[in-house]
């Protein structure tokens, strides 16, 4: 899919995760949208899948590993086809399975692993892309992390791992936006110099702005790179990112927006319906 | 306890190529025979247990049967998030295997003690526990939990435990055994204690008292049969483990006990104190210092049952 379609479905699906927030009155916000350019890019251009074999062995994995962006991957499996977008009119309601993590597999088609607790994605992550290799298959696995998520230990425990292993077909990607849930990233736990910490747990590690689609694709397409490493994707990001008065205030890890700032965002990012 | 458990998933991942083995940096050399037939399915996953415990549920996802093998405080309280997330949340079919279980390494103090993993473990949904009674029970429970399709943890013990079974039982996960019969009182134990309970049953026949002995291999679920059966039959049942009091088969037994109506048994429960052991010691010597010994099983036992008797045939006791 070109560029600019991609970054017209990404203009909508903000639009639907603000919407989403504001009707059922749920947070993380700022996180979903900081994200949507990456789950976009992976899910239109680069993950091989069929949402009608949902099931096949040999597919791709997505795991999102920062399973509280889950408002963001629900809007992007509907407009990729694993269900039609009028399931999301269950989000938060009794009895439904769209919460504000993704639910275990069985549960809703198109989810590889219930997160939500963090460090958790990337290294059940590993484990699928082992089993490729043990079962003789090609897929690859994508985990998104967010940057607070790796001042959990056992995101290091599974990249010194998938390093000792040789593991190709594994790639990271942390959603850089520089803030956590209560402060900025740098100032909670001193997260920088992110990719050289990646580089020195043994991976090969490379950064690129978060938001520009067609960068994030031509470097999951080089994935395996042949050098027989994992991949870090340090994907710098904007945590609110599209909606002028989100950008980059932390407010919105938690705040619910009004009905008017609903209407301010949508214009904002040119959806009408 | 532990070669029967290597020689078992050596044999199993020979001839099923979906078996794999994980460890924590433990098993040099144990496991030599696996890594040389099951070629690419053992790793060594270092002393990073979280990390482990999601790669094996990632590894079930995708169709593979993972066992994981360390220590057992390593193999469940130290990775307890990832047990409850990523394998019973997920229902991955994941075999935790926690050696060294209860007080195997008494001499290495409690950061290697073990008496809480079946109390926690056994409050997780989708959650088997288990807990052989010998080598042979090993093996048997090893080859039948492959067949279930959610998470099993299976708690063992170290080396030269005493064997409980002279041939193969009919071993059923979630149905005890019988590894003898009594009329007066019945013995239950699990995991290493059921060879205790063999000797203290051998006690009590010298004063008299005929003792049934049972194995409760399986802690999650409860065979609930024949504890229907052992507390409507005998005036005492005696529970022995080598684990805390506090949740665990004792625990188990006596969360089932309350719902039951009508007369029952009286339950003596024989596990560790809530207490961390400050001084260094023996296995034998921390068993002694609980209780978990043939010889006291067999004083309790038979000091209960006398006292019962003797309640039951006192007019005094009766009106």
């Amino acid at each position: 899919m070109r560029t600019a379609e991609l970054e017209k479905i990404a203009r909508t699906i903000r639009a639907r995760i603000v919407e989403n927030a504001h009707r059922t009155n749920t947070p993380h916000l700022g996180s979903c949208l900081s994200c949507v350019d990456i789950l976009v890019a992976v899910y239109f251009n680069v993950l091989r899948i069929d949402p009608t074999r949902a099931r096949d062995p040999d597919r791709d994995r997505f795991i999102l590993s920062k399973g509280h962006g889950a408002a963001a991957l629900f809007q992007v499996l509907a407009l990729r086809g694993f269900y039609p977008e009028s399931m999301l009119e269950t989000y938060g309601q009794d009895g439904g399975v769209f919460a504000e993590h993704p639910p275990a597999p069985a549960y809703l088609v198109g989810i590889e692993a219930a997160t939500g607790s963090l460090g958790h994605g990337l290294p059940m992550g590993l484990g699928m892309a082992l089993s490729a290799r043990i079962q003789a298959q090609s897929y690859n696995v994508i985990a998104l992390l967010s940057d607070g998520e790796c001042n959990e230990g056992s995101i290091w425990e599974s990249a010194m791992m998938a390093a000792s292993q040789k593991v190709e077909r594994l790639a990271a990607i942390v959603d850089f936006n520089k803030w956590q849930a209560t402060g900025s990233s740098e100032e909670v736990l001193a997260i920088s110099p992110l990719a050289d910490k990646w580089r020195a747990f043994g991976w090969n590690a490379c950064e690129t702005d978060g938001h520009d689609v067609a960068a994030l694709v031509r470097l999951l397409s080089n994935v395996p790179d042949g050098s027989g490493k994992p991949v870090a994707i340090i994907a710098h990001t904007v945590k609110g990112k599209g909606v002028s008065f989100m950008e980059d205030d932390n407010n919105w890890h938690y705040r619910i927006p009004t009905a008017d700032e609903v209407t301010a965002a949508k214009k904002e990012l040119g959806v009408t319906a | 306890m532990r070669n029967a458990f290597a020689d078992e998933i050596t044999r199993l991942g020979t001839i099923d190529p979906r078996v794999v083995l994980l460890s924590g940096d433990i098993g040099n050399k144990l496991f030599d025979k696996f890594k040389d037939r099951a070629k690419g399915r053992f790793f060594n996953c270092g002393v990073a247990e979280a990390n482990m415990m999601g790669v094996a549920a990632g590894m079930a996802l995708c169709g593979l049967r993972p066992v994981v093998y360390t220590i057992a405080p390593f193999t469940t309280t130290r990775c307890f998030e990832q047990i409850r997330v990523d394998v019973c949340y997920h229902k991955a079919p994941v075999i935790i295997v926690g050696t060294g279980s209860g007080l195997s390494y008494a001499d290495l103090g409690p950061t290697h003690h073990s008496c809480e993993d079946m109390a926690i473990l056994r409050t997780l949904p989708e959650m088997t526990v288990l807990a052989p009674g010998d080598s042979t029970e090993i093996r048997l429970a090893l080859c039948q939990a492959l067949t279930l399709d959610g998470p099993v943890y299976m708690r063992i013990g170290k080396k030269g435990e005493p064997a409980i079974h002279q041939k193969e039982p009919n071993f059923r996960i979630g149905r005890s055994i019988t590894i003898q019969h009594g009329t007066n009182v019945c013995l239950i134990g699990t995991g290493v204690m059921s060879s205790v309970m063999v000797r203290a049953a051998k006690i009590l026949g010298e004063r008299g008292v005929s003792a049934r002995v049972e194995s409760f291999h399986t802690v999650k679920p409860l065979d609930q049969v024949t504890l229907a059966e052992v507390f409507s039959k005998y005036p005492v049942v005696a529970v022995a483990e080598e684990h805390g009091r506090i949740g665990g088969l004792a625990g188990g037994i006596s969360e089932w006990l309350a719902a039951k109506d009508g007369p029952c048994a009286k339950l003596i429960a024989f596990g560790t104190d809530d207490t961390f052991m400050h001084e260094i010691g023996s296995q034998e010597y921390a068993r002694r210092k609980f209780g978990l010994t043939a010889e006291n099983v067999a004083e309790q036992v038979h000091a209960r049952l006398l006292a019962a008797r003797s309640k039951h045939t006192d007019p005094a006791a009766v009106g």
